[in-house]
């Protein structure tokens, strides 16, 4: 198979005619889009518009879920995700954070080496490293410093939250998808988090999937507007917010005018 | 503010019958269990000792100990979970980690069900047919052992898979999004957290399996055996048969006798229990979530 020659050299994601459904039910349709490397790729819209299934055919997912079925096609680097024979290795390259967090039954310093060692990382300070720079990163380390042996499913909620942040992290990931990861997070350390997102873009494409449209605003070079299923229009994030925009029901959305 | 309404008080005494009904009905069940605990006890108490335990049947059965059928029951127990535990969990792990949730499966599993309910005279007798005349391993601890865990397996796979189950989903998704194989995630998540369950599992066949009669009566276990089994192509002797034994077939039987047989297999089987218990309560207190 051939690149699609018109795709800019730095694509990263590039989906064409995704259409994703739940049994007979319709949740995403026709949505074409191209993310590009290094940009942090914002994703607003109200609920059920899609957003977070449009995240779990990037990862694959349908493959846990014999009622989900995902059409059309999904370019990571240019390599049809459908396609690829060595899913393991796809999903290694992506990190995921969804909105229940989910910590595992084993220490905070477990949960964030699991990814590690799947990988084949031994090395006791190899691991080390990780686990501090990812806790770090996901503004949990202070938290949990003095606690790195404690069972991950017994921190707060908020605090499982970052630690699926740091495990997502602790993948190495070529590509972060986000999804609403800050609802249970207070807002001052919510913005140390989206600092260090801007940081990572140097390192990886993320992909954030919000409700506050205001977080957008902050981080996201470009932002898509999903509604029912389908994405309205996608554009520089300050021209959504600025009025730059071809379609009213963006504006609507984004001016807290809906409904 | 508190002042009881009629309706109040109505669903109160109405609680209280509910209470004390459900309450008897336990009482009930209990009863005939510590009846015949302490008629063991009471009748068969005596009759334990060290010669008891520890030496040959004499004088027809009718005195002397039961070590041989001691030491049997406990070859036939262990060689059958050897058997049984690596087998069954290995079905329910594939059962509930690997199969695809179709009709095929849920016919597997609505076999395997069913298969717990064949009476233990027909497991005896595919026993007879398959491990002593057609494997050839005639009338031995392995055959009878076999026999006990081909019977038994059910019991072990359907608990494996229950406890395999209520791994919370959410746990393999998270796994899964990592990267991590099927396996990977088996051996990191799912196992260490269905552990206990697992054990359920295997109490429940050791209780069954040391008190099976039909099953090794015609595959391996003996009547009467002068000598102790030296490997497990040998026959031997088990606590549950020499029960029936001395129990109905052997006529001056000392009336005290069997208390004391019934007591030293009720005695085995808890000991067993406990052993598992406890491990269960070990595990358990490191459950993680
Ligand atoms: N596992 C599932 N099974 C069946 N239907 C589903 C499943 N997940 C999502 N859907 C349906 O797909 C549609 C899109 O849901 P999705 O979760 O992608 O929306 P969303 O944009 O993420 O919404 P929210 O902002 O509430 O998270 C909804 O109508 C939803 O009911
Ligand atoms: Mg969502």
């Amino acid at each position: 198979m051939v690149a699609a020659p018109q795709s800019p050299a730095t694509a990263k994601l590039e989906v064409r005619d995704l259409a994703i459904n739940y049994g007979t039910k319709q949740a995403v349709s026709d949505i074409s889009l191209t993310i590009r490397e290094n940009e942090i790729f914002g994703i607003i819209g109200p609920a059920n518009a899609g957003k977070t299934s449009f995240l779990k055919a990037i990862n694959r997912m349908e493959d846990f879920d014999t009622n989900m079925s995902v059409a059309g096609q999904i370019l990571f680097d240019g390599v049809d995700t459908r396609q690829v024979r060595n899913v393991y290795g796809l999903r290694r390259r992506i990190g995921v954070v969804f909105p229940l967090p989910v910590g595992l039954p084993m220490t905070v310093y477990d949960n964030v080496a699991l990814a590690p060692r799947l990988a084949g990382v031994r090395n006791k300070a190899e691991l080390n490293v990780i686990v501090e720079r990812c806790l770090h990163r996901a503004a949990l380390w202070d938290e949990v410093k003095d606690r790195l042996n404690a069972l991950g499913s017994l921190l707060s909620g908020g605090q499982q939250q970052r630690l699926t942040i740091a495990r997502a992290l602790s993948q190495e990931p070529d590509l972060l998808m986000l999804d609403e990861f800050s609802i249970a997070i207070d807002p001052v350390t919510t913005m140390r988090i989206e600092d260090v997102l801007k940081e990572l873009r140097q390192e990886m494409t993320i992909i954030l999937v919000t409700n506050l449209v205001q977080q957008a605003r902050r981080i996201a070079d470009r932002t898509a507007f999903f509604l029912e299923g389908s994405c309205v229009e996608i554009a520089p994030t300050e021209d959504l917010f600025t009025g730059e925009v071809s379609d009213q029901r963006t504006r609507d959305y984004v001016e807290g005018r809906f409904g | 503010m508190f002042a009881s309404s009629e309706l109040n008080q109505r669903n109160r005494n109405r609680e209280r019958v509910f209470r004390v009904l459900f309450g008897t009905m336990t009482a009930l069940l209990v009863l005939p269990v510590i009846i015949i605990l302490v008629t063991l006890v009471v009748k068969g108490g005596p009759v334990i000792s060290v010669e008891f335990l520890f030496g040959n049947p004499t004088n027809g059965m009718t005195a002397g100990g039961i070590f041989p059928a001691l030491l049997g029951t406990v070859w036939l127990v262990l060689v059958a979970l050897l058997a049984s535990v690596p087998l069954g969990v290995a079905a329910a792990i594939y059962l509930s980690e690997y199969a695809a949730d179709n009709w095929f499966t849920r016919a597997i599993n609505l076999a395997i069900i069913n298969l717990a309910g064949v009476p233990s005279i027909v497991h005896a007798l595919f026993g007879l047919g398959a491990f002593v005349v057609f494997f050839g391993l005639g009338t031995s601890i392995l055959a009878a052992s076999l026999t006990l865990a081909i019977m038994t397996l059910p019991v072990v796979i359907v608990a494996t898979r229950e406890a395999l189950q209520a791994v919370p989903q959410s746990f393999r998704e998270a796994c899964w999004n990592m990267g991590a194989t099927r396996w990977q995630t088996i051996h990191r998540v799912v196992l260490p957290n269905a552990i206990t369950g697992v054990l359920t599992g295997v109490i429940l066949e050791v209780s069954r399996t040391a008190g099976e009669t039909a099953p090794i009566m015609f595959t391996g276990a003996a009547f009467f055996l002068p000598f102790l089994p030296q490997s497990v192509f040998d026959q031997t002797m088990a606590l549950s048969l020499h029960l029936f034994v001395v129990s109905t077939q052997v006529p001056g039987m000392p009336e005290q006798l069997p208390f004391g047989v019934a007591l030293v297999l009720i005695g085995i089987v808890l000991i067993m229990n406990s052993l598992s218990i406890a491990l269960r309560m070990y595990l358990r207190g490191k459950k993680k979530w």
